[in-house]
């Protein structure tokens, strides 16, 4: 693979789960029992070979901060490299950036001292696992300047998205922004992009000099002629958090085998290490497909449901099709279903908590109930 | 101003471990798995981390691999310090003579120079085969009031288990007149937990002493702490409540895991300092099958009945199998219709379908035996299809 740096955004399409990201950002998100959004992005970049990694960050970035620490867990402390925080970039005029193109102003300087050819751009809002280098290989193969990563499916509708059209050289021919749904699949954008870093550099000084703002309209779906943008189609599992019932439904696809050995299976997905004791189990334990994590401590039922490092479960207590989220403890006597706690929750005994498929009942972190 | 650590430890971790059998065949013994997802230096590393003891030896001689993988550069345990830190001490070639660690105290004299290093006040000595939690800063406070030459952290055990144990008889404030090593008729019921706190100018004297003569064990209980004695160094004890627990065997590595079950378990992981360990990475464990009065590390994919177990990292237990009263270390996979009770398993083992390790536990306590009725399945092994592993058998070899 040719050299390539990694920039992750941390902190875009955060106004798809406002509940989540109310207190942190999204790459913070906790996900699955014991990892946050920006996992998968950030291991895809490891386990591609990539060593050097520019963050960019917005606000509420405590808890992402906490999370990625020097970058050891990902093998991303180093010397050369490594993992970089990129706080946000303001001039006199602006306060924070509000798009894409803004953003990316905040690694320019980041880029600009790196030597790798490609840069490999993710957003931290969705779980999947993909050999980036392929797309540069691929960049390579085309005489890319942009090569973006698509999923065929369903219309993949949220505030802001974007679907490509091809043609048969896998060249973009057209960029659509927030495509009314006809009802067909559709190639939708994915948020993975490679790009040929000094031409990246130079559309980013380009666009802002001429006072542009976004990314997809200003420079994606006019530079279709004049810039030389291929699409990749990515044919895995791929689950993009952008609503409330996305991110409950990526959590329990964790319950599917397959979906486990998609994600886990063969590479590791990189995580900060917490010393929790073991799980521990009461002999009224009652536990039907679901995860549970370390530190957990259960007394009562426990179905279809993710739970987090040291969640309690009370005795007589019936947990199902619920994702509680790191220390949160439930009472006895209690019954939770479609309910998501956020961290250290508290619910006490006896309440009745329900929520449904389409809408689950979330709880702020740190509510008592 | 010079570099100096007030207090360093030195962790005794060269011993065969011959009476764990199987589970030390390839591995030294405080590299042996422990609790789910512990191995059991990390209860010795995790204490002098918690106690501020940031400058650890750690004396290796016997089948190091896995030790020095899993010790690393100390980072788990924040030992990786740019002064001091976590430090493999393997016997060396030296100009005037070689030699492998001859026993305990030897060990320590042969890394003498490692310890002035650090030109330390205090030596904190250590066993790797224990498995509690303590605050040795406490110890070393104590240690400095009183001004002895040496602290021996000691506890009460039964009469009948005091011939098992180094024996201190005491002194009504608590200091030593005489340490018994394995007494028939013990005067005491105060034992030896095998750690010490020396003043180190005193431990290097000593040690040289004990090198000298070519009669001694070279042994801190059998040599160095009666040569001490003998010289009249004030020597004390250092009475611990705590649960504190010796692995040496198979029978007892088995109990050190059970006492960790239940509501209210003997060794409470939760409670006092944390545990550091080389944490796995995989992914929260997928549970479906009975599970009860256990202890389950991540990893697992737990699809049959599980009861009265502890469950290391990576485990799979497939539909249909059971596992009762027994230790299964990691990476184990026991598949659909295998029973497995009453046994230690060590890493990388499967157990295939249908086969059956070990006797329940009532049946199995009967029969005669080096490990007290349990089954123990040693590191890599298979057992086919359909085979059988007997009560109290140690296998070593695919059954």
């Amino acid at each position: 693979m040719a050299s390539s740096v990694g920039v992750i955004f941390s902190s875009i399409s955060e106004e798809n789960v406002p509940d989540l990201t109310k207190v942190r950002s999204m790459g913070s998100i906790p996900y699955g029992g014991r990892y946050r959004l920006v996992d998968f992005a950030l291991s895809n970049m490891v386990n591609s070979g990539i060593t050097t990694v520019g963050m960019i960050t917005k606000n509420n970035y405590q808890s992402l901060m906490d999370h990625l620490g020097s970058g050891k867990d990902w093998d991303l402390a180093r010397k050369e490299g490594g993992l970089i925080l990129l706080p946000p970039f303001s001039d006199e005029s602006e306060t924070l950036y509000k798009n894409r193109l803004e953003a990316l102003r905040c690694a320019t300087s980041f880029l600009n001292k790196c030597q790798q050819d490609f840069v490999i751009l993710a957003d931290s809002d969705a779980i999947y696992k993909m050999d980036y280098s392929k797309l540069v290989d691929f960049a390579i193969e085309k005489n890319a300047d942009f090569v973006l990563a698509y999923k065929r499916g369903p219309l993949n509708k949220s505030s802001y998205y974007i679907t490509l059209e091809t043609n048969a050289d896998q060249r973009v021919t057209a960029v659509n922004i927030n495509p009314a749904d006809d009802g067909n699949d559709a190639d939708n954008y994915i948020n993975v992009m490679v790009a040929r870093r000094t031409f990246l550099l130079r559309v980013v000084r380009e666009s802002i000099q001429r006072g542009l703002t976004s990314f997809g309209r200003d420079v994606l779906t006019r530079g279709v002629d004049t810039i030389r943008i291929f699409g990749y189609e990515f044919d895995g599992y791929y689950k993009n958090v952008n609503s409330m019932v996305a991110y409950f439904d990526a959590n329990m696809d964790l319950l599917k085998s397959d979906v486990r050995d998609e994600i886990f299976g063969g590479r590791d997905v990189y995580t900060k290490v917490n010393d929790s004791i073991p799980a521990k189990f009461m002999p009224s334990s009652v536990v039907r497909n679901s995860l549970v994590s370390d530190g957990c401590f259960i007394e009562g039922t426990v179905i279809n449901s993710i739970l987090f490092r040291g969640v309690k479960i009370g005795k007589g207590t019936v947990v199902r099709n619920c994702i509680l989220m790191t220390d949160t403890q439930v009472g006895d006597k209690v019954t939770l279903d479609y309910v998501i706690t956020d961290k250290n929750s508290v619910i006490r005994d006896q309440r009745t908590l329900a929520g449904c498929e389409i809408q689950p009942y979330f709880i702020n972190k740190g509510s008592m109930i | 101003m010079l570099k100096k650590k007030e207090c360093i430890a030195m962790l005794l971790a060269g011993g065969q471990g011959s009476r764990l059998f199987a589970l030390t065949s390839q591995i030294a013994k405080p590299a042996v798995a422990f609790g789910a997802k512990y191995r059991i230096l990390d209860f010795p590393l995790s204490n002098c981390a918690n106690a501020g003891v940031d400058t650890v030896g750690i004396l290796t001689q016997y089948q190091p691999l896995v030790l020095n993988e899993y010790v690393g550069n100390g980072q788990p345990w924040d030992l990786d310090r740019t002064f001091g830190g976590v430090h493999i001490l393997s016997p060396y070639e030296a100009k005037q003579a070689t030699s492998w660690y001859k026993g305990t105290a030897n060990a320590i004299y042969q890394n003498i120079r490692f310890m002035k290093e650090y030109d330390p006040e205090y030596i904190l000595i250590l066993s790797g085969d224990h498995i509690y939690k303590m605050d040795y800063d406490k110890m070393l406070d104590a240690h400095k009031k009183s001004g002895a030459a040496c602290t021996i952290a000691a506890m009460p055990v039964s009469l009948e288990d005091a011939k098992r144990f180094g024996i201190l008889n005491c002194n009504p404030d608590g200091s030593i007149y005489q340490f018994e090593e394995k007494p028939a008729v013990p005067k005491s019921n105060l034992a030896s937990m095998g750690i010490y706190v020396f003043t180190a100018q005193k431990l290097f004297d000593y040690l040289e002493a004990d090198n000298e003569d070519p009669n001694s064990q070279n042994d801190f209980g059998k040599n160095v702490v009666p040569a001490m004695l003998a010289a009249g160094e004030k020597m004390m004890s250092y009475l611990f409540e705590g649960y504190w627990k010796d692995v040496g065997t198979i029978q007892s590595l088995w109990e050190a895991n059970m006492d960790l079950l239940g509501d209210d378990p003997k060794f409470n992981l939760a409670s006092g300092g944390t545990i550091h360990s080389r944490s796995p990475l995989a992914p929260p464990a997928y549970i479906t099958g009975e599970l009860k009065n256990s202890l389950l590390a991540t990893g697992c994919e737990i699809e049959g009945d599980v009861f009265d177990s502890v469950i290391g990292t990576n485990c799979i237990i497939e539909e249909g199998a059971e596992v009762h009263d027994s230790v299964l270390m990691g990476n184990i996979t026991v598949k659909a219709g295998a029973k497995i009770w009453y046994s230690i398993i060590d890493e990388n083992v499967t157990v295939c379908e249908n086969a059956t390790v070990g006797k329940p536990i009532e049946e199995a306590k009967a029969t005669p035996g080096k490990t007290a009725g349990i089954a123990v399945l040693g590191r890599g092994i298979t057992v086919s299809q359909g085979a059988s592993v007997p009560a109290g058998t140690i296998m070593e070899q695919d059954v």
